[in-house]
């Protein structure tokens, strides 16, 4: 029998060690022939650390389960009796039964370091059919499956592919872009601890369509264990000859390096992560050139994000079409969603496109983990807007967001009850971009100290009509003049909530007379 | 006669030999300095720049545009907590000034006895369990003063 407690690191922030230790203990003691597997997350975080065993009926599920639970779990598993932790059948709970789980098909099922474990599950049909295929029709069918950028700008990830495959011969490179610094996001976290031979694969692939021979994932410093495991990860696949010189017997090459963020939210920005791969300050290039043209050191190199290039191995399976026959409109497949701050069932929610808000927080989520009345979302990270309970339920695409002054993003969503301050809302997101702008450009350098320093003035009361009209004008030449997404974007969270929740800004002193 | 290299610039230089004294390594190399010396010493900079064949400034650049690289060791235990949106939302505001009034240190500073320092972070990627807090390294999840205290006791 095999007994599962992840090894993810939210999983171990809530004691999954010590529960494993006991479990451990608990085999031994009771001279059981159990093995103990430490997999990743299923991404139900209020049942962490979340215990599983395999019975004939399927996997059985036990959470949250302490380290002092453990003995009574594993004898109500070896007796096959109640326990008041026990969740029934895994793959029955209705938060995973709802889901559409494609590219977390695996996440929390296999161990996420057992090559054996990944290709009983379905790992490496994807890069075995590109094997046989050439880089042009690789790149057609990731175009014809819809599949568009992950990290939040949503652009075809096959038009890039496209793009690099169609220049000359010579060094390209694939990045894949690790840096999950959004609040509200941790898909590209569980895949790194949960499932990474997939997103190595999905690099493989990239890197035979185009033909691109190194590939960098980067990852930032605040997951530790997700570069420790990644790192692993990559030896295996090296190992086993699915990585380097001849990957899977094919005669194509493609080496693979893990780099280290250093704390820079900016670094999650394309250009910026390159000149951070390249050893040097993240601050952002201009554009044109793009990437695609020239990114890393000057070559033709593919950026996608964690879950854009995770999406890949499972088209190349099953087909373009497959992939397409989920989502709406033009955002096709599925977005692993992220249900984050104040809610009661928080974790990861694979859905296609076009599942409301609503679905998400109420049903998936169990509402606000304090009891208190939903207020607001701010979705799609630190630069996305903030939503009233009003907009719950529009549906999650990338277009009818856009048409709602919204983002969709890399699918995070932080709920807040009705005790936030949209104000100090305000302020933080300009007090965010004020200590993580990389500084290149004026509107966003010096935009977010004036922004910040002029929302204090509104929150004192200081002729609050005159300085909210002096943020809104800021935010527009912020939004049209910064180089990129940190100082161009700040303004959503900002003016979202003066648009949304003018109350919390109406601070002016009312005359003795009122 | 030069005078002898310090343990600390002879480490650096080793550092930057064994990443084949690539440039494009700098912040790799930064990092392993860092995670062997416990921070990247003012004059370990002018070595690194030499065996990258770099501008001193250029280092220096790249060292002060990362939150991660230190000049001086951290504390002993070294918390950091997260002050981004999601552990907002569970009240990261409160318990960051909580955490800070009891141990006496305010945030992004280092205790007197120089053995607990606080740090601000955005987001350690727990957003479904916030608020969230690192400890050495070490993740919390559902972080309240009473578990930090206790892990910092712990780390001591």
């Amino acid at each position: 029998m095999r007994i599962y407690v992840p090894a993810d690191s939210a999983a171990l922030s809530v004691g999954a060690d010590e529960t494993a230790a006991a479990v451990d203990a608990a085999i031994a003691a009771r001279g059981l022939d159990a093995t103990l597997v430490r997999n990743g997350s299923r991404g139900m975080f209020w049942l962490e650390p979340l215990v599983e065993a395999e019975t004939p009926a399927g996997r059985i599920a036990f959470g949250p389960v302490t380290a002092g639970d453990v003995d009574s779990v594993i004898g109500a598993i070896v007796d096959g009796t109640a326990h008041p932790l026990a969740l029934g059948l895994t793959e029955e709970i209705p938060y995973l039964k709802n889901q559409e789980r494609l590219t977390f098909e695996r996440v929390g099922v296999t161990d996420p370091l057992s090559l054996a474990d990944y290709e009983a599950h379905g790992g490496l049909a994807g890069l075995r059919a590109a094997l046989g295929m050439d880089g042009a029709a690789i790149c057609k069918e990731v175009l014809d499956s819809g599949l568009r950028g992950r990290g939040g700008a949503g652009f075809p990830a096959g038009i890039k592919w496209k793009t690099v495959h169609d220049l000359p011969e010579g060094q390209k490179y694939i990045c894949c872009n690790g840096d999950e610094g959004d609040s509200g996001t941790f898909a590209d976290r569980m895949i790194f601890e949960g499932d990474p031979f997939l997103l190595i694969e999905g690099m493989v692939i990239a890197g035979i369509a185009v033909g691109a021979t190194e590939g960098y994932l980067y990852i930032r410093s605040e997951y530790p264990r997700s570069i420790e495991v990644m790192k692993r990860a990559v030896a295996i696949m090296e190992a086993a000859g699915w990585l380097g010189a001849n990957v899977g017997g094919s005669g194509r090459t493609f080496w693979l390096k893990v780099r280290r963020g250093a704390g820079a939210y900016i670094c999650g920005e394309e250009s910026s992560m390159l000149e951070s791969i390249e050893g040097k300050r993240g601050t952002v290039r201009s554009k044109p050139p793009i990437p695609a043209i020239s990114g890393l050191f000057g070559r033709p190199t593919v950026i996608n994000n964690v879950l854009t290039l995770a999406a890949v191995p499972l088209i190349m399976d099953k087909g373009a079409q497959f992939y397409r026959d989920y989502g709406m409109g033009r955002s096709t497949g599925t977005l692993p969603f992220q249900l984050a701050g104040n809610i009661a069932r928080g974790g990861l929610v694979e859905k296609a496109f076009g599942v409301t808000l609503r679905e998400l927080v109420e049903d998936f989520g169990g509402g606000t983990a304090s009891g208190r009345p939903f207020r607001t979302a701010q979705v799609g990270g630190p630069l996305g807007a903030y939503v009233s309970a009003g907009m719950l339920d529009l549906p999650m695409d990338y277009e009818t967001f856009a048409e709602n002054g919204a983002m969709v993003g890399h699918g995070g969503i932080v709920v807040f009850d009705d005790t936030v301050d949209m104000g100090a809302m305000a302020r933080f997101a300009f007090e965010f971009c004020e200590i993580e702008s990389c500084g290149k450009c004026t509107p966003c350098r010096v935009g977010a100290v004036r922004g910040k320093e002029t929302v204090e003035k509104i929150l004192r009361g200081e002729d609050v009509a005159k300085n909210v009209a002096l943020v809104e004008d800021l935010c527009e030449v912020m939004r049209d003049g910064s180089l990129c997404a940190m100082g161009g974007l700040t303004p959503m969270p900002v003016l979202s909530a003066l648009k949304l929740f003018p109350e919390d800004f109406d601070r002016a002193p009312k005359l003795a007379a009122e | 006669m030069p005078e002898p290299a310090s343990p600390q610039v002879e480490h650096a230089i080793a550092v930057c030999a064994a990443h084949g004294n690539a440039a494009s390594e700098l912040i790799e190399i930064l990092h392993d300095i860092q995670d062997e010396a416990g921070c990247v010493a003012e004059e370990t900079l002018p070595a690194i720049a030499k065996a990258l064949n770099l501008a001193r400034a250029e280092v220096h650049g790249v060292m002060s545009f990362y939150h991660d690289f230190r000049r001086a060791p951290a504390g002993r235990v070294r918390v950091q907590l997260c002050r981004a949106e999601s552990c907002q939302s569970r009240g990261a505001s409160a318990l960051i000034e909580d955490f800070c009034a009891r141990h006496d240190v305010a945030l992004g500073q280092t205790s007197r006895d120089g053995m607990l320092t606080v740090e601000a972070v955005y987001c350690l990627g727990n957003c479904a369990l916030s608020p969230a807090a690192m400890v050495n390294g070490r993740l919390v999840g559902r972080a309240d003063v009473a578990r930090l205290d206790a892990l910092v006791a712990e780390a001591r």
